[in-house]
């Protein structure tokens, strides 16, 4: 017995239109296709946009300084002598740093919620860390002005100075105050982010890989070393980035903690100064084209810095995704 | 495909047009019609500017509008440069500011602008010494010296000379200033540089300066939090703050060579102790008078003495009319000076001066 329908009456008949090569298509397909696309030049013309706004901004300095803004250690609003270096420096520093904390923390919370947590703590806990992002960074800022900064000052800093005093990153007056402070508190805003993306590239990884580990005798810590977390690295890089770039752009609660002072330190227990923080300190009040001018490149600067180390990052995770997946044991 | 796509290039044109040909303003020969309609709408007025009064400010608004229900004020306290710049562009009604404009923004206003002082108000030098109990004095070298990160303990001999009674601890001084651009540190710098010529020199005079020594915090609120957090620090910081967190401060010495503390009474010295000039902008700091503090200064509206809008510019003349007689009252409970009375009759005078077009804003008043 052979079944043989005509279906095509059950097809509705759709609104047809033709384009300029004659082909017929649909015409909300047409609609939708040219709406996403139009949403997405916006979004690249907003971007055009302000980077052109910013280098019209910051033209004044351009001139007076040119490349020796990048390499000028004095901010000096009085004098009207302006370069980026510390801010420079204490940006990408605080920025390191926090990712320095944040990784380990991210990626242990993240096996953990996907690989080792029993099914009903998956849920709750992996909300609660997501919850953490949702914290005002005011509320992080002032919660590192009364509770961190004492705690750094009278606990950490000077057990530091009393073990690893020798090493030049832990020498200098204590203040709580400074690029370690700062480091802390971003390292626990990018946290949520880096972890709960880490654990959605973790769960994404097929189970056979697991099974097929765990299978030939491995034990859990190895079926995550050598069949998970290979498979997963490139987006776990991503995770990184992600987290990387909030660091960058954060502005009120690092403000609060870092100390704000334009110089370039080792020590850890020094003041620093980001860019974000500059610019937030100084735009309302200053006045003079040539301030103004030059706190708009530091923006442009903070823009070129962020696209640098995105660039690095594509190429790196372009890099780890080409090579072969799997470890060894 | 391309009749519909010029269907809604037309309607997108079409909706264009309904806007552009909406009806224009009414010309000058129904303004005065137009004004009297407004009238009973209420005037709205926004201002913009200095953070340093916002609370004497904020009361004021409330309390008039209560008076006036119909004339809405809404005051944004974004720093004085805000205030100078937003004023200048004519996006806002009144400014205000701490230090008066300087010849380069002058020159940037596109019309005469009035400096009205409105009140006055105190830096204070507020510290966190467990160990001392009566207020601490402090000369004007002595506060320079820890600003410049020359006189670094506590226990420092020229600290010592002033405050033999004071157990003073063998710590580091912790110095902390303002890092956002600010009237306050103008100020207080301002009276650093008159008292030390080598300060104004090497560090200079403004809103942001390069400090040689210390911590930035964010904010009035910010240089209070880390003193009253951290023992051993010194910071400056206006008057309320110090007085609402209870933090000391400290007794400075005057130009007299008395050591005054910040009382509203040694601020209204220091005013009475200035005579202020036609242009109606003066420092106050270090001023002569035995009982002046020495951290004064006046704190001014900025208004244009020909108002573009006659209601907008008349209700905002009362407003400050108000606020300079009425609403000097409330100076005392929020920590600052009233104007003095010499200086309120040169005050109103410039008031009286305010017009829009020939008209006078204040006949009535």
């Amino acid at each position: 017995m052979s079944v043989s329908h005509d279906i095509s009456p059950l097809i509705r008949p759709r609104s047809k239109i033709l384009t300029r090569f004659g082909r017929e298509v649909n015409w909300g397909d047409f609609a939708f296709r040219r709406l996403t696309a139009l949403l997405a030049a916006l979004m690249i013309a907003a971007l055009l946009a302000m980077i052109a706004a910013m280098v019209h901004g910051s033209a004044e300095s351009l001139r007076t300084f040119g490349l020796g803004f990048v390499s000028s250690e004095i901010w000096n609003p009085v004098r009207d002598v302006y370069g980026a270096l510390p801010f420079i420096y204490g940006t990408i520093a605080s920025s390191v740093l926090a990712l320095c904390f944040a990784v380990p923390i991210s990626l242990g919370v993240a096996i953990f919620l996907s690989e080792l947590a029993p099914a009903w703590l998956r849920d709750p806990v992996g909300f609660l860390v997501e919850l953490l992002a949702a914290v005002p960074s005011v509320v992080y800022g002032l919660w590192g002005i009364f509770v961190l900064a004492p705690w750094l000052r009278d606990t950490v800093e000077p057990f530091l100075a009393s073990t690893l005093g020798f090493l030049p990153l832990f020498q200098g007056q204590q203040r709580g105050f400074g690029m370690l402070a700062g480091g802390i508190i971003l390292a626990i805003m990018i946290t949520p982010t880096i972890s709960s993306v880490s654990r959605e590239v973790l769960r994404a990884v097929p189970s056979a890989l697991r099974e097929g580990a765990l299978g030939l005798g491995a034990t859990p810590w190895e079926a995550v070393r050598v069949a998970v977390l290979p498979y997963a690295r490139s987006g776990l890089i991503g995770a990184t980035i992600l987290g990387l770039g909030r660091a960058l752009g954060e502005t009120m609660a690092i403000t609060m903690v870092i100390g704000n002072r334009s110089e370039i330190s080792v020590s850890l227990f020094a003041p620093s100064y980001t860019m974000a923080s500059v610019i937030a300190n100084e735009f309302s009040e200053a006045t003079g084209s040539l301030y103004l001018s030059a706190l708009a490149e530091i923006g442009l600067l903070l823009f070129v810095v962020t696209v640098l180390l995105n660039i690095v990052a594509r190429l790196l995770v372009w890099r780890v995704g080409t090579v072969p997946v799997g470890g060894r044991l | 495909m391309f009749a519909r796509r010029d269907l809604l290039v037309g309607l997108v044109l079409t909706l264009v047009a309904c806007k552009g040909s909406q009806p224009a303003p009414a010309p000058a020969a129904s303004e005065a019609a137009s004004a009297a309609v407004k009238k009973d709408e209420g005037v709205s007025l926004t201002g913009a500017g200095a953070t340093f009064p916002y609370p004497l400010y904020s009361k004021w608004i409330s309390e008039y509008n209560k008076l006036n229900p119909n004339v809405k004020i809404n005051y944004q306290s974004i720093g004085s440069g805000g205030g100078i710049r937003q004023i200048t562009a004519n996006t806002v009604d009144f400014g205000a500011t701490d230090a008066p404009m300087n010849a380069d923004e002058e020159k940037q206003a596109p019309a005469k602008l009035f400096h009205i002082p409105a009140t006055i108000g105190a830096v204070v030098v507020a510290y966190n010494l467990p160990e001392v109990t009566s207020p601490l004095k402090l000369t004007p070298e002595v506060l320079v010296g820890i600003y410049a990160g020359k006189i670094r303990m506590w226990n420092d001999p020229k600290i010592k000379a002033d405050n033999a009674d004071a157990k003073l601890p063998a710590k580091d001084i912790s110095v902390i200033y303002r890092t956002d651009g600010s009237g306050t540190t103008a100020v207080f710098t301002g009276y650093l540089g008159k008292v030390s010529s080598d300060w104004k020199e090497k560090v200079g005079v403004g809103k942001v300066v390069n400090w040689p020594t210390g911590l930035g915090a964010k904010g009035n609120e910010g240089v209070t939090g880390q003193v009253k957090t951290t023992p051993y620090t010194i910071g400056y910081i206006e008057r309320a703050y110090a007085s609402q967190n209870k933090l000391p401060m400290a007794e400075l010495k005057n130009k007299a060579g008395k050591f005054v503390a910040p009382s509203i009474e040694a601020m209204s010295a220091a005013a009475d102790s200035v005579e202020v000039p036609d242009e109606l902008f003066v420092s106050l700091s270090n001023s002569d008078g035995d009982a002046a503090y020495p951290i004064t200064s006046y704190s001014y509206l900025l208004v244009y003495e020909n108002a573009k809008d006659a209601v907008k510019g008349e209700a905002l003349a009362k407003y400050i009319w108000w606020g300079l007689h009425d609403g000097q009252k409330f100076s005392k409970d929020l920590d600052y000076a009233p104007i003095p009375a010499k200086v309120l009759a040169k005050v109103e005078r410039r008031l009286k001066e305010l017009r829009s077009g020939d008209k006078k804003l204040l006949s009535g008043a």
